[in-house]
């Protein structure tokens, strides 16, 4: 599904390194965890992932599905089933919230050449998706994001990612700001996305989320390079002992 | 001659004479404006309420040679049934040339007046001793009506007002809405290509309790001119809400200037100005709180993909206009490098407990939300039209009117971003 390899990026414009050669694969169907201390990296990686331009990838690939995707697009990756949820998500006033998930539906179906969705399929479908998140219907009639409260705004990207049935799913610390009841909702309803065809990247600082979604691997990511490896129980690990053996274990 | 001339004119003013002149109507009584006129000449950048607007200058590149005024003096004003549909279906059209044909409804009485401008005097203190706007208007014999609406009634249809579409079109609007009634009044300010500038005045007295809803809808063709002028009162507890969509024209001036009337009124101006090509897009706005406890909001947001625009916001707060809340702003979104925006606010405050500010923002698309939307899935050019379309269509949601104004308005806003594209 993903290979990244020996991935170094910068910041655009005024050049500090944040990844340092990052190796990590993800095959098809795992959950993969990312853990981290503060400033080590994840959400940069997860933007260079989605295609953001404010970073420069010096050095090393991104390969999906066995392809090159660092000169695609944005939309372009989103189309070809990668999706981020942002870690803060935004607001933007003005474009009203069904309009938005109208349009990005719709557009990338038309870029994968499938029949555009009439709007009694797509509103059927909006309904049922924010039904089993306890969305309230209300609120997609905001502009998107806006006024949203931290939690909702969370449970608004799973709803969009479950609209638009990615492929490859980067979650950035979608568990903080939920609460408890909130953080089983949408666990749920990321485990019922799971499928042998679809993978997730998950980013969390806590064990709580990994409860509810068990992961194949957990990756330790520090000062913009993977410094160790495992399965669940490396997340359990971390939880008692904190990162610290393993800082020192890696330097 | 008899007429002092304080300065030599110039070819573009000469023209705009003779232009008025040439319309050999109700002489003797636009003698004193034309005169006026050919004795004042245009006011350039010199004149701070027009320095933006050199119309000098402007009318000058215009009107100079020859060919153009015998054009725009051969091109007279069409009759303005050749406007389509009224911007919102069901709407009293009065045609401003022939008011007395209009089908006012119950409660609206409808009436030619002779009266024409009174530029004696500009409405803006930055101005000069004559108002511009008023002096073209009335030198040009502008057609004029009197529309009022009895106390209490609440009508159901906006009422569109209209004149004839061309260069001499000149036309005066003075609208009475009675206390406590409730009206929605389009100006609708359509066609016209040539050198020559049109105008419309509009005088309205809001009564106390009393709900208006104004709209300037200006969508002239490209290459016309056109000089526009709104003069309000609004009375005590009143509301008083105007939308100014620019959507057309070469050289255009929409000037509106508010004062309050009564304590307690509230005034909500919200404004779209859309800019292409070199084209050159001007709202002046003067608000006169003169009564304690008014409130005011004033928002412009400006789309520009060429031409010029220039917004001139001030806000007067006079002693006695104790808490006073006005708040005004202008916002640019910059999406060529052919174009440019002025914005220049002014607050003029002489009372101590009030609330007010304004800000002017000018940039481009915000890159993050443009990449929010892209990593979605919607290709940029789609994710931009989306965005800009939010930043304008939120001055509609803002009026707070019902679905058929709002869906008229922002059908005109999303036609002319479609073909900007
Ligand atoms: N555009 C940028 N300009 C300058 N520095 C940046 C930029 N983006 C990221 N950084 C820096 O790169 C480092 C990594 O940031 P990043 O947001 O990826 O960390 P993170 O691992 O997601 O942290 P957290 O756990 O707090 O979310 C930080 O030191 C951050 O300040
Ligand atoms: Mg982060």
């Amino acid at each position: 599904m993903l290979e990244i390899k020996n991935l170094h990026a910068r910041v655009a414009d005024e050049g500090t390194e944040i990844l340092k050669g990052v190796d990590l694969t993800v095959k098809d169907g795992e959950v993969a965890a990312i853990m981290g201390p503060n400033g080590s990296g994840k959400s940069t990686l997860s933007y260079i992932l989605a295609g953001r331009d404010d970073y420069e990838v010096t050095e090393g690939d991104i390969l999906y599905n066995g392809e090159s995707i660092l000169e695609m697009e944005p939309d372009e990756r989103a189309a070809s089933g990668l999706f981020l949820a942002f870690q803060y998500p935004l607001e933007i006033p003005g474009v009203a919230t069904m309009t938005f998930l109208k349009t990005a539906l719709n557009a990338q179906r038309k870029a994968r050449g499938e029949a555009e969705l009439m709007t009694p399929d797509f509103m059927r479908k909006v309904k049922a998706a924010a039904g089993e998140l306890k969305i309230d219907a209300e609120m997609l009639k905001r502009p998107l994001n806006v006024g949203f409260s931290g939690g909702e705004k969370k449970r608004a990207e799973i709803l969009q990612m479950a609209l638009l049935e990615p492929k490859l799913c980067i979650m950035d610390e979608t568990d903080s700001g939920l609460d408890i009841d909130a953080l089983k909702i949408v666990a749920d309803g990321v485990n019922a996305l799971r499928s042998p065809e679809r993978s997730f990247l998950v980013i969390t600082h806590y064990q709580r989320l990994l409860d509810y979604i068990v992961p194949d691997t957990v990756h330790v990511l520090y000062k913009g390079r993977i410094i160790k490896s495992g399965d669940k129980d490396l997340a359990l690990q971390l939880e008692n002992e904190g990162y610290g053996q393993i800082i020192g274990e890696a330097a | 001659m008899g007429v002092t001339e304080l300065r030599p004119r110039t070819p573009a003013e000469t023209a705009l004479v003779s232009l008025a002149e040439a319309i050999g109507r109700d002489e003797d009584a636009r003698r004193a404006a034309i005169e006026a006129l050919r004795r004042e000449g245009l006011p350039h950048r010199r004149i701070e309420a027009w320095h933006y607007t050199d119309l000098r200058n402007l009318m000058g590149r215009r009107l100079g040679q020859g060919q153009a005024i015998e054009a725009a003096a051969a091109r007279k004003a069409g009759p303005a049934e050749t406007v389509l549909a009224p911007l919102v279906a069901g709407s009293t059209v009065v045609d401003l040339d022939t008011p007395e044909h209009a089908a006012a409804p119950a409660g609206v009485t409808v009436a030619a007046t002779d009266e024409l401008s009174d530029w004696h005097e500009a409405p803006n203190h930055l101005d000069r001793s004559v108002d511009t706007v008023r002096l073209v208007n009335a030198a040009f014999g502008a057609r004029a009506a009197t529309i009022s609406v009895e106390a209490g009634r609440a009508l159901a249809a906006p009422i569109e007002l209209r004149s004839g579409i061309g260069a001499q079109s000149h036309a005066a609007a003075k609208v009475a809405v009675g206390d406590g009634a409730r009206a929605v009044f389009v100006e609708r300010v359509e066609g016209g290509g040539s050198p020559a500038p049109s105008s419309l005045v509009s005088h309205l007295v809001i009564g106390d309790e009393a709900d208006v809803l104004w709209i300037v809808d200006q969508a002239k063709e490209p290459g016309a001119a056109h000089l526009g002028q709104l003069n309000v009162t609004v009375g005590a507890n009143a509301s008083f809400r105007l939308f100014v969509l620019n959507a057309g024209g070469a050289l255009v001036r929409q000037e509106v200037h508010a004062t309050t009337t009564g304590e307690g009124s509230e005034i909500r101006m919200r404004g779209v100005n859309l800019l292409e090509n070199d084209q050159h897009l001007d709202v002046t706005t003067t608000l006169r709180h003169t009564y304690a406890n008014t409130t005011a909001t004033e928002t412009f947001r400006n789309v520009v993909m060429g031409g010029h625009g220039v917004f001139q916001g001030m806000i007067k707060v006079a002693r006695e206009a104790q808490k006073t809340d006005a708040k005004m702003a202008c916002n640019t979104l910059l999406l060529s490098e052919e174009g440019d925006f002025s914005a220049k606010p002014e607050l003029e405050i002489f009372a101590d407990d009030v609330q007010c500010g304004h800000g002017a923002t000018a940039g481009e698309i915000n890159a993050d939300h443009l990449f929010y939307l892209m990593s979605r899935g919607i290709p940029a050019p789609q994710a931009k039209a989306l965005l800009v379309k939010a930043f304008v269509d939120e001055m509609v949601e803002q009026l707070e009117t019902d679905e058929a104004i709002a869906d008229a308005l922002t059908g005109k806003i999303d036609a002319w971003l479609e073909k900007n594209r």
